[in-house]
């Protein structure tokens, strides 16, 4: 913790938190650290490439960022080659050493090798560093056209537990059982972390997404965190929807949700389907947010290897992750600049990818953002 | 019956642009005496919209003079258990036709619906979530059929608190039921001249439970040469379905992420109000709207009546099928069809205004 912050602590006294509205977590506190620092200190924030297409769109991120004039300097890592044995995992040490300390990041596609004897990258991302949260907002993208115009909503999903908690077993040949696990911490840290999320975007509505009437136990134990949390919100409408009723409604008329919370396995399917309404996982931000105010942007999309080196991927959903990032780091401005100029750049039409029916190559694209800025 | 056969062909002949097309399946069978007796089927209205669609499709039967004879049974969806009644009632007639039972969220009773499907052993969920024509949707060329096993997989009921605020639930999947239910799809795949069977899963994260459904699905696919099959993971497969539907032909799920992409897939082909469905065991057979969203209705529905009848309609036509009266099924089907086609009397959810009555008036109209 800096100087400046503590400082500042002392000055305004323990209620620092609470006068600055921020989330509970101590995240607060180094937020108010940055916004002490003069704009000529530079935040530092890791940056993980990753594999496939992921070094070009991380140029072109770091390219925008500095036309932007974004205070970040970006500490570069990439995915050993050998197993680390501190993390199990490709992942060194010093990586996720990087991560809590800068307590911001962004990462590209990783693409996990096949074998045995270690752990998916996102999966020792995520345990190490305790990200609890996967926040995904899913608009309509002016200007690129779905069958869908009128979305506008944000998937919140519980990253940690639920039915994903791995543990699994054979009873006997033929039988086996997986366990889904619900517990009321987890449950009521991502509900706070939505109504939080809700309250500083404006938004009015946060919906629950469960299966209570058949999983009474555990999807009623996500349901009672959730409405102990909304209580402390008045200002913000609170429902609750079963989750094929949320599907068809999707579907049918996506305008109708707002923010929406869900545990884990519900959060990967929901998020993946309102991805595909706004045009699929090329144009998704993402952000994942850990315990002391860590929060790791990434892009969802894999690494497509077929056109890496090519000059040809679409840098876009990294480019809305940093967005997401700045708007976390509270430089509001700049992610304003960044967002309206990438928005623009699309609606326009003249500067598109191949993936989105253009022909331009990423650096030409990028270029035309920088030109927007 | 020849009489009749007749004057759809002519009506077909003289009318070309007739925007329904005909029957596809071959309208002449070989009844055998005896055949036009009426059978009995057990009818569970159930809550909310219920009554209202079950009474609908009552109305139509009779209009039809359909040889379907119903046994009522009073279940709600707040009750204990399934009446022993009932049970037996079902076991005896082997058919039944039924309305949405409503489980209340969080209640500590079980849900009806999972009841009568492990009692009777009924482990296939079948809907068809095709374009209606005349109904505009978002997206065209949507023929899918999703058949989903019933009975285990994450609804298996099986719950605990470990310790005060942990919860666990245990998700079964073992390999007869997983067996079972892939023979069935590529069962109906070969019956009904489908080309491709697709399994949902997510195998990636749940190695062990879901490698065993895919396994099982593996093995059966070798002995159906002739279709093709191929597996998808369930976020990438709501993706796909979002965004190219055409591509999907028969999939088949376990339970949970049948729901899901039931629920979906009606919903992107016109909504789960006019998608039929069935669910179907070894010996017995369950009627009732194919995906379950909103089929139980809100309280606004049930007061205005303008629940839609269309879904149950056209499950109790698949059941006509089923009972072995193709020419009334394809009456009832043909009628249904104009009905939406013409668009004049359509339930909100569809974007019209009528009530239930309208369109049940408006189908025995149609029905010649």
């Amino acid at each position: 913790m800096t100087m400046a912050a503590n400082l500042a602590r002392r000055l305004i006294g323990n209620r620092s938190t609470q006068i600055l509205g921020a989330d509970s977590s101590s995240g607060a506190a180094t937020s108010v650290a940055r916004a002490f620092c003069s704009s000529s200190t530079p935040i530092t924030a890791t940056l993980f490439p990753g594999d496939g297409i992921g070094p070009e769109i991380a140029e072109s991120v770091k390219k925008v960022f500095t036309t932007a004039g974004v205070p970040i300097e970006w500490e570069e890592h990439y995915v050993g080659t050998e197993i680390d044995p501190r993390t199990q995992s490709f992942l060194t040490w010093d990586s996720l050493e990087s991560v809590r300390r800068n307590k911001v990041g962004l990462k590209g596609p990783m693409a996990t090798p096949i074998g045995k004897g270690h752990r998916s990258l996102n999966l020792t991302l995520r345990k190490e560093l305790n990200l609890y949260a996967n926040v995904r907002p899913c608009y309509s993208l002016p200007g690129y056209k779905t069958r869908y115009d009128d979305v506008d909503l944000i998937t919140i999903r519980e990253n940690t537990e639920g039915e994903y908690s791995g543990l699994e077993h054979q009873v006997v040949r033929g039988v086996v059982e997986s366990l889904k696990i619900i517990t009321r911490q987890a449950s009521l840290r991502v509900a706070e972390y939505a109504f939080l999320y809700a309250k500083t975007h404006g938004r009015e509505r946060v919906s629950a997404i469960h299966k209570a009437n058949i999983m009474q136990k555990t999807d009623g134990l996500f349901l009672k965190c959730c409405r102990e949390v909304a209580e402390k919100y008045p200002e913000i409408t609170y429902e609750e929807v079963v989750i094929d009723n949320c599907c068809m409604m999707l579907v049918k008329n996506p305008a109708l949700f707002d923010v929406l919370v869900m545990p884990n396995l519900y959060g990967d399917i929901i998020s993946d389907l309102c991805a595909g309404l706004v045009g699929g996982l090329g144009l998704t931000p993402s952000c994942n947010i850990g315990e002391d105010g860590v929060a790791l942007a990434e892009a969802v999309h894999g690494s497509a290897p077929d056109i890496a080196g090519k000059n040809l991927a679409n840098p876009t959903a990294l480019l809305l992750s940093g967005v997401m990032m700045l708007r976390h780091l509270k430089l509001n401005e700049q992610a304003e600049q960044i967002h309206s100029a990438i928005i623009n750049t699309i609606a326009e039409g003249k500067y598109r990818t191949a993936d989105l029916g253009g022909s331009s190559t990423t650096t030409e694209f990028t270029k035309a953002i920088c030109d927007h800025l | 019956m020849v009489r009749r056969s007749a004057s759809i062909l002519s009506r077909l002949l003289a009318n070309p642009s007739s925007p329904f097309t005909a029957p596809s399946r071959s309208i002449t069978y070989m009844p055998r005496p005896g055949d036009g007796a009426p059978r009995i089927v057990t009818l569970i209205p159930g809550d909310g919209i219920g009554p209202l669609v079950t009474g609908a499709v009552e109305q139509v039967m009779e209009a039809m003079h359909a040889p379907v004879h119903f046994e009522r049974y009073e279940v709600r969806g707040n009750m204990r258990k399934v009446p022993e009644e009932v049970i037996e009632s079902v076991k005896r007639n082997k058919v039944c036709l039924k309305g949405g039972l409503a489980t209340p969220v969080g209640g500590g009773v079980s849900s009806l619906n999972m009841q009568l499907r492990k009692e009777l052993d009924i482990f296939a969920s079948l809907v068809n979530c095709i374009n209606v024509p005349g109904l505009v949707t978002r997206h065209e060329n949507v023929d899918i059929v999703v058949i989903r096993e019933n009975t285990e997989g994450e609804y298996s009921g099986l719950e605990h608190e470990v310790v005060p605020g942990v919860v666990e639930s245990l998700k079964v999947i073992t390999k007869f039921c997983s067996e079972r239910i892939a023979r069935y799809a590529f069962e109906y795949a070969y019956l009904n001249n489908r080309k491709k069977v697709t399994a949902v899963h997510k195998a990636n994260i749940m190695k062990l439970a879901d490698g065993l459904f895919l396994e099982s699905c593996r093995e059966v696919a070798k002995n159906y040469s002739g279709i093709t099959y191929n597996e998808i993971i369930v976020d990438n497969c709501c993706m796909q379905l979002v965004a190219k539907p055409e591509q999907f032909d028969v999939m088949v799920t376990p339970n949970l992420y049948g729901n899901l992409i039931a629920n979906t897939a009606a919903g992107i082909a016109g909504g789960t109000g006019v998608m039929p469905g069935g669910n179907v065991g070894a010996e017995h057979a369950i009627f009732e709207q194919g995906a379950s969203a909103g089929n139980v209705g809100n309280d606004k529905i049930v007061e205005q009546k303008k629940a839609n009848p269309v879904a149950l309609l056209l499950s109790s036509a698949m059941m006509l099928r089923h009972l072995r009266f193709p020419t009334f099924a394809d009456r009832l089907e043909t009628a249904v069809k104009q009905v939406i086609q013409e668009g004049k009397c359509r339930t909100k959810d569809l974007g019209g205004d009528c009530t239930t009555q309208e369109v049940v008036d408006a189908v025995i109209a149609a029905l010649e």
